[in-house]
């Protein structure tokens, strides 16, 4: 398997407060990688810093084997590079459609010129970026809700639409942060199938961060374990549950 | 050089009042992330009560003072009751559109009851000077000075050493956290407004020596208040007086010594500048979002 | 209500969603065009301000509506439209070259201001627009040798191709309309494309834009830019409508008279720039009404009241001394603008698609279906 994406000596400094320790990892290609740790461990923080909304303080990022550190962020979503957000951060004023067709602004190749006569090109171009968005909602069975503002959907629906809004950029990585958190055993359990869909049928490696333990185990391929923004373990699901220091973090010495 | 120093306190006298209103915006942005862009307009109202119980009524110079303020405390309960309260979680550019039609209707009202000529008040600091070797300083500048230190003090007194400058803290950040917190998040937010109106019309009376009271004072020294607010860093109270002053030297330096024309435009280059190369300014600090 | 049953993609990326939609604004469009026929040319007149009008407030949407950017600036930008182009047409620039050329001149200025623009949110936005929109106005009244300075200048009737289009007759009507109708085409255009989209994305949530592969900066400065050409061709036509134009006519109450198009027509969709305008032009007859004929209504009733003829004669008075105050159009300007704000956030048009909904839904209208949801205070500054 090949290294896909490597993070080097990673820290994240908040004044005095270490946020992200001199962590490093390396993710393969086509695996379920999970980040887990108690709250406050630096897991959102490693995120952000790979989607570059933060600067890190020191250390490097490798994608495919370039250095990523210094790439601003609004062409990481270029690079095959999509995200969710722990807090729900779609676009409220806007229809599920809108906010999907969003995420394939990294694909529009018009010009504004173009795109203020509306010319025939860009209107193939919509066409053709329809047709991608209704793949993924067919794949997350968002059909009922593609017209609906967000303002009004569930939390449920909202969560699945974070994903779905990931998916259309086409990512070759997705980062999923906490996609399970705020939904019920069942819809716990969609996700669980749809990662693993996720995995197997479109091929993207998901780098995810996880609290619910039932569904690290059935998805995840490799854990690694966070605490205080320190690298605590790293394996499979089984060598880091038993790991004596990842137990003293969540249970106490 | 005698007549750089009579600029400079008049620059200082300026910006006092500068910094009244600008210390007024910030005091109600602290507590509900309102900009209040009528504040320039409230003291002026401030100024027109003043007159009706001085000119008018003929009370004595020290109880129209009080008694002007106490009528604007009651204003901006008003205000904030009326205005502001039914609108206080819409997006923050419709609440400031509001503040600005408020400050347009108090300003047209006040044209309407008290006439659009220039009004007269009789005070201890109208006429006198201060003899300091050979330079010559009005009392009516250097009032202006005592008084905004002395307000100075006095509201840090009771914001530092009460617990109602914490529960402002508070409620600003986090209104609903606060509600649960048990503060009395109405009663707060108003009386922030009474405050901020009060101040406002210590700046109208004490100003009114100076320039006249008529309807049009409010809309540029209120205007010319928010390069002050934002240059001392838009969430500090010490900061908002003290870059009222500097803005008041400035454009009365610049008044002197430059062209003409540069005087009514100097505090927003100033004000431009600061945007662009310190937005948060002297005191304040900038957030970021947390995702 | 109907029912829309969609069978391709076209019929969502179309402009017009069903052919009742397309009917009833070819209907309107044949109104505004023989309206010139029919009505007095006062009335024209006003209709062709309403134009310029809404062609600023749609430049206003895109910035405002759109991009949720701020902007109490925009008498600049209709300044520097018009005076582009009345002294290009004191040096005998012809219109077809200085109509463009104020429009694109306008919008560079409005590039140049989008760059500092990026780094300032909400409230320090708004006060640096204000701050540029004075420094502006002092340029125009220094720089006397190509504006005249406070004397103001003079703006020879419009040429186009050799017609002369004085400001009065309907052929100048007809231009704003054109005008009005390709700057709506265009922004429906713009707002169904990539990059319409990236400025909504712009105006709900700046870090899922970042991620989403949106380049912040250069979407607001898009933004700043065709706002500000808009607005420079409304100048252009401004110009021409009053003949005669100086820096004091350019001040931030006409800022405000623009945002204010947006606030009373509400900020959900291009119809509300239209409406807002219409509203905002009706301010100065319904002044004239009140003073001219409101008198006379008041004491007529009093006297159908059986009030004696003195009492009558007084209430006339009173009546014409209230309408004919100065600063009566500040007060109504304040009124309408807290009241717009406190009782009809969503502007005249939400208050149509309000009543539209109403009729589709009857007999099951909710009065809830528009409640706001009482939102506390969450401090902004951590956007």
């Amino acid at each position: 398997m090949t290294s896909l994406f490597k993070v080097e000596n990673l820290s994240l400094r908040f004044g005095g407060l270490k946020a992200v320790d001199d962590v490093s990892f390396e993710v393969q290609k086509g695996e379920v990688f999970t980040i887990i740790g108690p709250n406050g461990a630096g897991k959102t923080s490693i995120f952000n810093l790979i989607s570059r909304l933060y600067e890190p303080t020191s250390g490097k990022l490798f994608y495919e084997g370039n250095d990523i550190t210094h790439v601003p962020a609004h062409k990481i979503a270029k690079l095959g590079i999509a995200r969710t957000f722990q807090n729900i951060e779609l676009f409220e004023n806007a229809s599920l459609l809108s906010n999907l067709l969003v995420g394939r602004h990294c694909f529009s190749k018009t010009q504004l010129w173009q795109e203020l006569l509306f010319l025939p090109n860009v209107k193939y171009a919509e066409r053709a970026h329809r047709h991608k968005v209704e793949e993924v909602i067919e794949f997350l069975d968002l059909q009922a809700y593609r017209d609906k503002l967000i303002a009004g959907l569930p939390y449920g629906v909202r969560k699945v639409t974070e994903v779905a809004r990931a998916l259309c950029s086409e990512p070759k990585l997705i980062l999923l942060d906490e996609p399970s958190s705020g939904l019920n055993v069942e819809e716990t359990d969609d996700m669980s199938f749809w990662i693993r869909d996720i995995k197997n049928d479109l091929g993207i490696t998901v780098l995810m961060v996880e609290h619910d333990m039932s569904l690290v185990r059935r998805v995840s391929d490799r854990v690694l374990a966070l605490n205080y923004g320190k690298v605590l373990a790293l394996g499979t699901h089984e060598e880091v549950q038993r790991h004596p220091d990842v137990v003293a973090a969540y249970l106490g010495a | 050089m005698l007549d750089f120093i009579q600029q400079l306190v008049s620059g200082i006298a300026l910006g006092c009042v500068y910094g009244l209103i600008a210390l007024g915006v910030v005091l109600i942005y602290k507590t509900t992330e309102v900009v209040n862009f009528a504040q320039g307009d409230l003291m002026m109202l401030g100024g027109f009560f003043a007159y009706t119980f001085i000119g008018i009524l003929g009370l004595n110079y020290w109880a129209g003072f009080a008694l002007s303020v106490l009528a604007m405390g009651l204003v901006g309960m008003l205000a904030e009751r009326l205005l502001v309260r039914p609108i206080l979680g819409f997006p923050q550019f419709a609440i400031v559109m509001a503040t600005i039609g408020l400050g347009i209707f108090l300003r047209s009202i006040a044209g309407m009851i008290w006439g659009t000529d220039d009004l007269k008040i009789e005070t201890p600091f109208s006429t006198g000077v201060v003899h300091m070797g050979d330079l010559v300083l009005a009392h009516d500048k250097l009032s202006v000075i005592v008084a905004t230190l002395l307000l100075c003090l006095v509201l840090y007194l009771f914001f530092n050493k009460t617990r109602l400058g914490t529960a402002m803290r508070g409620t600003s950040e986090n209104m609903l956290a606060a509600y649960y917190m048990g503060i009395p998040v109405k009663r707060v937010v108003s009386l922030v407004w009474a405050i901020s109106a009060m101040v406002a019309a210590c700046a109208g009376v004490l100003l009114a020596p100076i320039t006249f009271i008529h309807s049009n004072v409010g809309l540029a020294l209120g205007l010319a208040s928010f390069p002050a607010a934002v240059l001392g860093g838009f969430g500090s109270i010490p900061g908002a007086v003290v870059g009222g002053v500097i803005i008041g030297v400035l454009q009365t330096l610049a008044g002197f010594y430059m062209a003409e024309g540069w005087k009514n435009v100097f505090p927003y280059i100033i004000l431009l500048a600061v945007l662009l190369l310190k937005p948060e300014g002297l005191f304040g600090a900038l957030g970021r979002k947390k995702v | 209500m109907r029912f829309l049953f969609k069978t391709t993609y076209d019929q969502d990326i179309r402009l017009f969603q069903h052919p009742g939609q397309v009917w009833s604004y070819l209907a309107l469009l044949a109104v505004m065009i023989v309206a010139p026929m029919v009505l007095s040319s006062y009335v024209m007149s006003q209709f062709t301000f309403v134009l310029i009008y809404a062609l600023v407030g749609v430049s206003l949407m895109i910035l405002v509506g759109y991009t949720g950017q701020a902007s109490l600036g925009h008498a600049a930008f209709l300044a520097i439209g018009a005076y582009t182009a009345g002294y290009l047409q004191s040096k005998g620039v012809p219109f077809s070259i200085y109509f463009p050329l104020a429009g694109l001149l306008t919008g560079l200025v409005g590039v140049l201001v989008g760059f500092p623009a990026l780094r300032l949110h909400g409230i320090y936005l708004l006060i640096a627009t204000i701050s540029f929109s004075f420094i502006v106005e002092e340029i125009l009244a220094r720089w006397e040798h190509v504006t005249n300075g406070n004397e103001g200048m003079r703006v020879k009737s419009l040429e186009l191709f050799g017609h002369e289009i004085n400001r009065g007759s309907d052929y100048f009507y007809y231009l704003c309309l054109a005008v009005l109708v390709a700057a709506i085409v265009l922004t429906l255009n713009l707002m169904r494309s990539p990059t319409g989209r990236a400025f909504i994305a712009v105006r709900d949530s700046e870090t899922a834009a970042r991620s989403m592969g949106v380049d912040i900066a250069a979407t607001k400065v898009r933004a700043f830019g065709l706002s500000a050409a808009l607005t420079g061709f409304a100048g252009v036509l401004y110009a021409h409508k009053l003949s005669f134009i100086s820096p004091e006519m350019f001040t931030l109450a006409l800022s405000i008279e623009f945002i204010m198009v947006i606030i009373i027509g509400g900020a959900l969709g291009l119809h509300g720039a239209i409406l807002g305008a219409m509203f905002i032009v009706m301010v100065d007859p319904f002044l004239t009404w009140l003073k001219d004929d409101v008198p006379g209504f008041v004491s007529s009733i009093a006297s159908l009241l059986g009030a004696g003829a003195a009492r009558v004669k007084s209430i006339e008075d009173t009546t014409a001394g209230l309408a004919s105050t100065a600063g009566l159009k500040g007060l109504i300007y304040g009124i309408i603008i807290m009241l717009f704000i406190l009782f009809e956030p969503y502007g005249l048009y939400g208050r149509w698609l309000k009543i539209k909904l109403f009729f589709q839904m009857f007999p099951l209208y909710k009065k809830a279906t528009f409640k706001r949801q009482k939102v506390y205070v969450k401090t902004e500054r951590n956007r």
